[in-house]
């Protein structure tokens, strides 16, 4: 117990909430006096402590966030999605996002599903595709039902190689495809033989390379590590994943060369890394899956566990309430375009990639990737202060992901639902942006915060359970 | 002229009084511009603006979370620019510009970012101020509760929890406090000393330490426990928890507590701690009769703050002499300059007219009236037994007012910080043919008015003119609670009101014993 006494001689460090004038004439003093952008709570929002059932909420917290933190997902293998992907079939594809019916898919998730479906060798053209899709022959389901993520469109169809993670801590497993690189790719809705090209290339060449490599690796290959050290070199780990990249090739470089024979395959296995700056983004997504994964179930808690977007809707689910989607429609994406593209070609915002944030990383901690900024024009001070402003609404920091422009302190995690109503603050979130019309592909990336509603419809559950 | 009156309603758009005060002053300076108000829509507010025929009915929907920028103009066109005006001006607050610091949104934020801090000082609006105290203690804060309207439930769960916890919880409207040798709130720059002082009230807290500085003598820590602290129900857990701490703090040497008399419980508790410990204690209960107490050594009860700081000072100092001859010395001094003002006086000026910032300093005043057998004094914070104003805005016989009360204070800013509601006042009393004597307060230090002693005397000079031109002299008296240090400097305040002609005391007692002898042998 500190006594009253305790406090005489001490030097004062001040808190400040309500008038700014009280905070001046104290900083006159030379006293260190933090102030508080002080909002009155927001009305019809009260202070959920406890649930009707009588569940101590932060403690719920606690529990989902220690769990998140405490996660080590590792690379440990490949194989294809319809071995290893629970409840993946020979006529489902995955998709990113909440779930959806054909009919109300986007553009891009369109695209990605017929140009998904000829590379099948399912469909001989768009038209068959199209055909198909809409017959309700071919079942589609969201990646996030099947411990699988996937960017932009997100789509997985039976045949195609994917990362398998698992999280040391818990023995959960994820799963994520390989990325194609940017511009006129399939997660963008692309369509067209240079897209299927390079899928089957990577099929039929990179993944088993790769996957020879990581044969060699009897402790795979830590993710998290990768993370923590590309957070301190630059990336962010959704929109920036250079470092995070090279970091990957130089962990798995040996092996590679090791594994394979051919050092034409492998140059072009290297080069194909080396050129797609976002290679690792799906190593990053499936790491923060499996990292969430085991937080899902807590009872009580408010804890975030899922965001996705499949382009149309957005969705958000709760460590208490894991199987049930909460969503708003998706929102626009302020962004640079590449040269002939406007905002008026960007399809609202899709993609699993938003795990990420929900992990922890990704626009949470936007203070260690001052480049990604220059996005929206912004300034590396405007990046620290989107930080800093995310650990309004999170419960918890990392221990080992830290930012070293704020002292090292730990990445913002775990997003509370009832600290994003209360103060009225939403996730912010850093995006690629893809050509709204099937086919076409990337046009540009930006950021944007996530939709109220979807909150509002979480916390409303919240409050009642 | 026809006035046209238009809104603008910002939903759930905050800002904090400080900022609106600003924002309508400047608006009320905009050409064309008769009158304005930049609120948030509380109901309270809603009808200020009514009163004020401010009032559209489009304001009548807005709930209290909302801002409302009103104004009344000589054409519509006029208000159209003038709402725009004002909107630019609330956004040049807040605008924080690409390279400023991040400020953090809540509490827990702030917290987590650092770790370091120990005191938390809160100012937001009544009804938020509770939960917000209840966070910073929760997180081991030290609190200073500036805000006001905060039930007597939560200050006394507030109090128990504090007090299990070791921590201070000064107020709810604790207005000042010096801790370390911080100035919290409304405060002066102190010497360093050995008078440790808690008081109930802020401005008994700041007149005594300002009166010991005159004398040279510092203080340790000036802890403020709110006015309610010595209610019955209240129990006066903060000012024995503080007389506890400061009993056990080396550096404090004298102790002073100031309070109006509290329930006879209360005082027994707090005096039975005072006893012990053998340091000297200077009790000043004011205006309470202590004569049947037991009497122990050190403890010494001072009737007035004025008394409270002479004795504190002298357990300090003892070479500075008797008290009782020092007032005595005194009382003939003020009894000649009496002497002489009352010539300047007709025979129709009968009344004392006191408008106070400070609560403690108009209850100080009526005590020393009532030993004076001045009477009836009417007041809209009376003593014990005193007679209430009909009507707070009309003055009726020998008058004190409170300006700081909460019944001037909803929707504008206190009298120590804004000094138009005063000045106002001000001169509807110089316009009392009645009226034989002003007397002022006026508060240095922190949280003051930038210049309230330039500010008040421009309107002391407008006052006494207009007196004259109604052929009658005016009388004004002030004493000046500050230090030399203080920002505004108590010199220089000083000569600025001796020079509109005010005849400023060394004390609040000394001004009103002053009033009173000038008025004593009329009706």
């Amino acid at each position: 117990m500190t006594g009253i006494k305790d406090l005489f001689g001490k030097e004062l460090t001040v808190l400040n909430l309500g008038l700014e004038s009280m905070a001046q004439s104290v900083k006159d003093q030379g006293v260190k006096v933090i102030n508080v952008d002080w909002q009155p709570p927001r009305a019809g929002i009260p202070h959920l402590q406890h649930t009707q059932g009588g569940i101590d909420i932060d403690e719920a917290n606690q529990e989902a966030v220690e769990r998140i933190r405490r996660g080590q997902p590792v690379l440990v293998g490949m194989g294809i999605a319809r071995e290893v992907i629970p409840g993946m079939h020979e006529r489902m594809i995955l998709h990113a996002g909440p779930p959806i019916a054909w009919e109300r898919m986007c553009g891009p998730t369109r695209g990605a599903v017929m140009g998904a479906l000829i590379y099948e060798e399912i469909c001989p053209d768009e038209q068959a595709a199209q055909k198909l899709a809409a017959s309700g022959a071919i079942e589609f389901s969201p990646c996030h039902h099947h411990h699988a993520v996937g960017p932009m469109a997100g789509v997985v169809s039976p045949s195609m190689p994917v990362f398998i993670l698992e999280n040391k801590t818990f023995g959960n497993r994820t799963f994520c495809t390989l990325n194609e690189g940017l511009g006129k790719v399939l997660r963008y809705g692309g369509m067209g033989q240079e897209v299927y090209a390079r899928l089957k290339w990577m099929a039929s060449d990179l993944y088993p390379a790769l996957d020879r490599a990581l044969g060699s690796l009897p402790d795979g290959i830590n993710i998290k590590s990768l993370i923590a050290q590309a957070l301190h070199m630059g990336d962010e780990c959704h929109n920036r994943n250079r470092a995070a990249t090279s970091l990957f090739l130089r962990a798995i470089g040996p092996a590679l060369a090791r594994t394979n024979r051919d050092n034409e395959v492998l140059a072009r296995v290297i080069e194909f890394i080396d050129r797609n700056d976002h290679f690792f983004l799906n190593l990053s997504m499936p790491a923060a899956k499996a990292m969430l994964e085991p937080a899902e179930g807590v009872a009580g808690s408010s804890i975030v566990t899922v965001m996705a977007r499949n382009g149309t809707d957005f969705g958000i689910r709760l460590a208490s309430m894991p199987d049930r989607w909460f969503t708003a429609p998706a929102g626009k994406v302020q962004g640079l375009y590449f040269p002939q593209y406007t905002e008026k070609d960007a399809n609202p915002d899709i993609g699993d990639s938003t795990i990420t944030e929900t992990a922890g990383y990704g626009g949470m901690a936007m203070a260690a990737a001052p480049a990604i900024t220059q996005f929206v024009g912004g300034t590396p001070q405007l990046a620290t202060r989107t930080t800093l402003e995310m650990y309004e609404i999170t419960f918890g920091e990392h221990e080992n992901l830290t930012i070293p422009t704020l002292n090292f302190r730990g990445t913002p995690l775990g997003i509370d639902v009832r600290k994003v109503m209360e103060t009225g603050i939403l996730p912010q979130i850093n995006t690629g942006i893809a050509h709204k019309d099937p086919g076409v592909g990337m046009v540009g990336a930006g950021i944007l915060r996530a939709p109220e509603a979807c909150f509002r419809e979480a916390w409303k559950a919240l409050s009642e359970i | 002229m026809k006035m046209v009156v238009r809104t603008l309603i910002k939903p759930a758009e905050y800002h904090d009084s400080v900022s609106l005060m600003l924002a309508a002053r400047e608006l009320t300076n905009f050409e064309g511009v008769h009158d304005a108000a930049v609120v948030m829509a509380t109901q309270a507010n809603l009808s200020i603006l009514a009163e004020a025929g401010l009032l559209s009915e489009e304001a009548e929907t807005s709930s209290p979370d909302d801002l409302l920028i009103a104004v009344k103009c000589e054409s519509d066109a006029l208000a159209i620019a003038a709402l725009a005006k004002a909107e630019a001006l609330l956004k040049k607050k807040t605008g924080g510009g690409e390279g400023s610091e991040y400020t953090p949104k809540t509490m827990r934020s702030a917290l987590a970012a650092n770790p370091g801090v120990n005191l938390a000082v809160i100012s937001v609006a009544g009804r938020f101020a509770a939960d917000e105290a209840w966070e910073a203690l929760h997180h081991g804060l030290h609190v200073l509760l500036f805000s006001d309207n905060v039930s007597l439930e939560d200050e006394i769960a507030l109090k128990t929890y504090a007090r299990q916890h070791g921590l201070l919880l000064m107020g709810p409207g604790a207005g000042t406090a010096i801790l370390n040798h911080v100035a919290l709130g409304f405060a002066n720059v102190l010497p360093e000393g050995p008078v440790g002082i808690i008081s109930a009230a802020g401005t008994g807290l700041q007149e005594v330490s300002c009166l010991l500085a005159r004398q040279g003598v510092g203080i340790t820590q000036g802890i403020g426990t709110g006015g309610r602290d010595l209610r019955k129900e209240v129990g006066g857990i903060m000012m024995l928890e503080s007389v506890k701490a400061l009993q056990q703090d080396p550096a404090t040497r004298v102790l002073v507590l100031v309070s109006k008399p509290p329930d006879p419980a209360v005082a027994n508790s707090i005096l039975s701690q005072v006893v012990q410990s053998k340091k000297p204690s200077m009790i000043c209960f004011l205006g309470g009769d202590d004569a049947d107490r037991t009497k122990i050594p050190h403890i010494t009860y001072a009737h007035t703050l004025q008394e409270c700081a002479l004795y504190a000072a002298r357990a300090v100092k003892p070479e500075l002499g008797e008290v009782k001859e020092y007032l005595a010395k005194d009382a003939t001094q003020l009894a000649h300059q009496a002497g002489e003002l009352r010539k300047q006086l007709s025979p129709k000026q009968r009344y004392l007219r006191g408008l106070f910032s400070g609560g403690t300093l108009c209850y100080e005043a009526q005590v020393i009236w009532k030993d004076m057998r001045i009477n009836p004094v009417y007041s809209n914070a009376p003593l014990p037994g005193g007679l209430t104003l009909a009507d707070s805005t009309r003055s009726q016989g020998h008058t004190a007012i409170d300006l700081g009360e909460e019944e001037f204070t909803v929707g504008r800013p206190h009298p120590m910080i804004d000094n138009d509601l005063r000045i106002r006042r001000l001169l509807q009393e110089a316009s009392d043919p009645q009226t034989a004597l002003i007397l002022l307060d006026v508060v240095l230090g922190y949280g003051a008015h930038p210049d309230p002693a330039g500010e008040l005397s421009r309107a002391v000079s407008a006052a006494r003119e207009l007196a004259h031109k109604e052929g009658r002299e005016l009388a004004v008296a002030a004493s000046v609670t500050g230090t030399e240090a203080d920002p505004q400097c108590l010199s220089r305040s000083t000569s600025v009101l001796t020079q509109a002609g005010v005849m400023v005391c060394e004390s609040n007692a000394q001004a009103a014993r002053l009033a009173g002898m000038i008025i004593a042998d009329r009706g």
